[in-house]
């Protein structure tokens, strides 16, 4: 290896390779970028509501406890799929009910159990939190979670 | 110190000690809220406490970079840092960003991306620093000596600067911003920050062991050339379940594979340097870090990122307390340790001091190592009965979550024990004793029998 492989070559093969698989990066991403707008994400329509809830959603931080499909904090119950867990996926009103139910009775304040503190959302963010929860649940995840549990 | 304007580093490598202070800190607090849920819950909630944890991690680590490199670019380059003064402004930027962010996180006020929750104007002020830096360390690399460890060390500057662009890009639709997300955040932590990771760790071992500038620097382009050429494309092993195509499946599966090979060679390079080399330096604590902080990370990013990154694994292991196993020893022995070895090595020199306290520091990373390696076996544990119990039985979270206690009770001790390592590697470095705590023996003792 000492003769064949002299600094300068292996220099050479460190930048020509890297912008070699730099290019196979950016054209795979460009095309998962349409696939996620044309196909995965396409089923449900990206609303005003989902983008109001998206915002509460990250107002409030919700990914430093909980995780959306697998990534966040692991402290607190997967939310990809929370409204088919709650069998409220298909029922928009249902969804916004059963969260709102949720929001407004927490902290639990059991003692030994995770706390959830108490967020003092309007309706209308509800309303979006809901609609932005489903429309994550409907994205085509490649049938991730394994199961409802989450 | 050769060169005077080296002195920039005491302050970078200060504040980030600090910081490392405040990390470890709300990390021990936040493993105690999984042993006592209800600790502080009205007060300052888990979701705030985490952010500040895992905040002050990446700042610390930025800080320590930065640092790291104004303490060697001048020796590598054999000339003055371009401009001081815009050193330590970059510096006092990068201060007021960090405070500034954790006070609006204390009111309340933060984003909602992980890791990047930063309000707007720290952002930007990071921005201004990177471009900061970046301008003062390119003018002092051309106008000197270029090296193979200034060229990977100023690549890979750039380039995660450049990648910190799509932290201002949060696209509406969720999964899109899930996956520009992790150009910053995988881009980061597996791609470019390996490159500046191996450029320190080069100029360490060239110090350290004396071993020829050569041999050195080969090494070093064989190293980030595995880095890159499997860090990219393993960017797919987070693009499995996010709503992107089904052939990232294979993509991230295979390519991240490949990502425990420049682990390997790092680990492998750092103990063939020291075989090989003859330099008996006085630094043994700074040599413990660097051979520690190449085998740790070889174990916490290599073997336990491989652990749960081929798809057919990972569909079930994801998200579970086997990625925060995996999370904290790929940080500590990559990143953490890596930035303790230069603290560990530049110290002394930015002091004017011989090496000192040399015994606590090593006994800090046996603390620090220890803590972190059981801390990442107990999650292993919890995350195994977590992804059984969870993913194939399909008991609910929070069901599981109860009967992982005692594995959560076993994580804080471990976290008190790194938080112990942690101060008390502060403290070696700060606080100057007068003599050793136990005296060193001859420097080439009689060979053994």
């Amino acid at each position: 290896m000492a003769e064949f492989l002299t600094k300068s070559r292996a220099r050479n093969i460190f930048y020509g390779g890297s912008i070699f698989f730099v290019v196979i990066f950016v054209g795979m991403t460009v095309h998962s970028h349409k696939y996620v707008v044309e196909v995965s994400t396409a089923g449900m329509p990206l609303s005003d509501a989902v983008i109001r809830g998206k915002h509460v959603w990250e107002e409030n931080s919700c990914i430093n406890c909980h995780s959306l499909h697998g990534e966040g904090a692991y402290f607190a119950p997967e939310l990809g799929n929370v409204m088919t867990r709650w069998g409220v996926q298909d029922y928009p009103e249902d969804a916004f009910e059963t969260l709102k139910g949720w929001i407004e009775s927490q902290p639990s304040g059991i003692e030994g159990r995770r706390q959830m503190p108490r967020y003092e959302l309007t309706d209308e963010d509800i309303r979006g939190l809901a609609e932005f929860l489903r429309w994550a649940d409907q994205t085509d995840t490649q049938g991730w979670p394994p199961n409802d549990a989450g | 110190m050769k060169y005077q304007s080296q002195k920039v580093a005491y302050w970078y490598f200060l504040a980030a000690m600090a910081l490392f202070g405040i990390q470890v800190l709300g990390g021990l607090l936040a493993g105690w809220i999984y042993v006592s849920p209800n600790f502080l819950s009205e007060i300052l909630p888990f979701n705030v406490i985490r952010m500040i944890h895992t905040n002050a991690l990446i700042v610390w680590l930025l800080l320590g970079f930065f640092g790291a490199a104004y303490f060697l670019v001048p020796e590598e380059s054999e000339r003055e840092v371009w401009s001081p003064k815009l050193a330590y402004l970059q510096l006092i930027i990068l201060v007021v960003g960090t405070l500034g962010a954790v006070g609006s996180y204390l009111v309340g006020i933060h984003g909602g991306r992980e890791f990047l929750e930063q309000p707007l104007w720290v952002k930007f002020g990071i921005l201004v620093a990177a471009l900061i830096f970046l301008l003062n360390i390119s003018m002092t690399v051309l106008a000197g000596k270029k090296t193979a460890i200034t060229n990977v060390l100023l690549m890979g500057m750039w380039l995660l600067s450049l990648l910190w662009i799509f932290a201002f890009i949060n696209p509406d639709n969720l999964s899109l911003d899930k996956m520009y997300w992790w150009f910053v955040v995988h881009l980061w932590v597996e791609a470019t920050w390996e490159l500046v990771m191996a450029a320190i760790l080069a100029f360490l071992l060239l110090k350290l062991t004396g071993v020829d500038r050569e041999v050195v620097e080969k090494w070093l382009y064989v190293i980030v050339a595995t880095a890159l050429f499997s860090g990219i494309l393993g960017t797919g092993h987070h693009f499995y379940w996010i709503g992107l195509p089904g052939y990232w499946q294979w993509i991230g599966s295979i390519f991240s594979t490949f990502e425990v090979i420049p682990f390997f060679l790092m680990m492998s390079f750092a103990f063939v340097m020291v075989w090989k080399g003859r330099r008996n330096h006085p630094n043994k604590a700074a040599l413990l870090w660097s051979l520690g902080s190449s085998t740790v990370a070889f174990f916490g990013a290599g073997v336990w990122g491989f652990l749960h990154t081929l798809h057919g694994v990972n569909f079930y292991s994801h998200g579970t307390q086997i990625t925060a196993a995996h999370g904290h020893l790929a940080f500590y022995g990559a990143y953490v340790a890596l930035n303790l070895a230069i603290f560990t090595y530049a110290m002394p020199m930015l002091r004017e001091r011989a090496p000192y306290n040399q015994v606590l520091n090593m006994a800090s990373f046996w603390l620090m190592t220890g803590g972190m390696a059981f801390m990442t076996f107990v999650l292993t544990f919890a995350g195994t009965i977590q992804t059984h119990m969870q993913r194939v039985v399909g008991d609910y979270y929070m069901e599981v979550q109860e009967s992982l206690s005692i594995f959560y009770l076993m994580r804080f001790g471990a976290g008190a024990a790194v938080v112990i390592g942690a101060l008390l590697f502060i403290y070696s470095l700060l606080v100057v004793r007068q003599t050793e705590v136990i005296a060193p023996g001859p420097a080439n003792p009689v060979p053994g029998e």
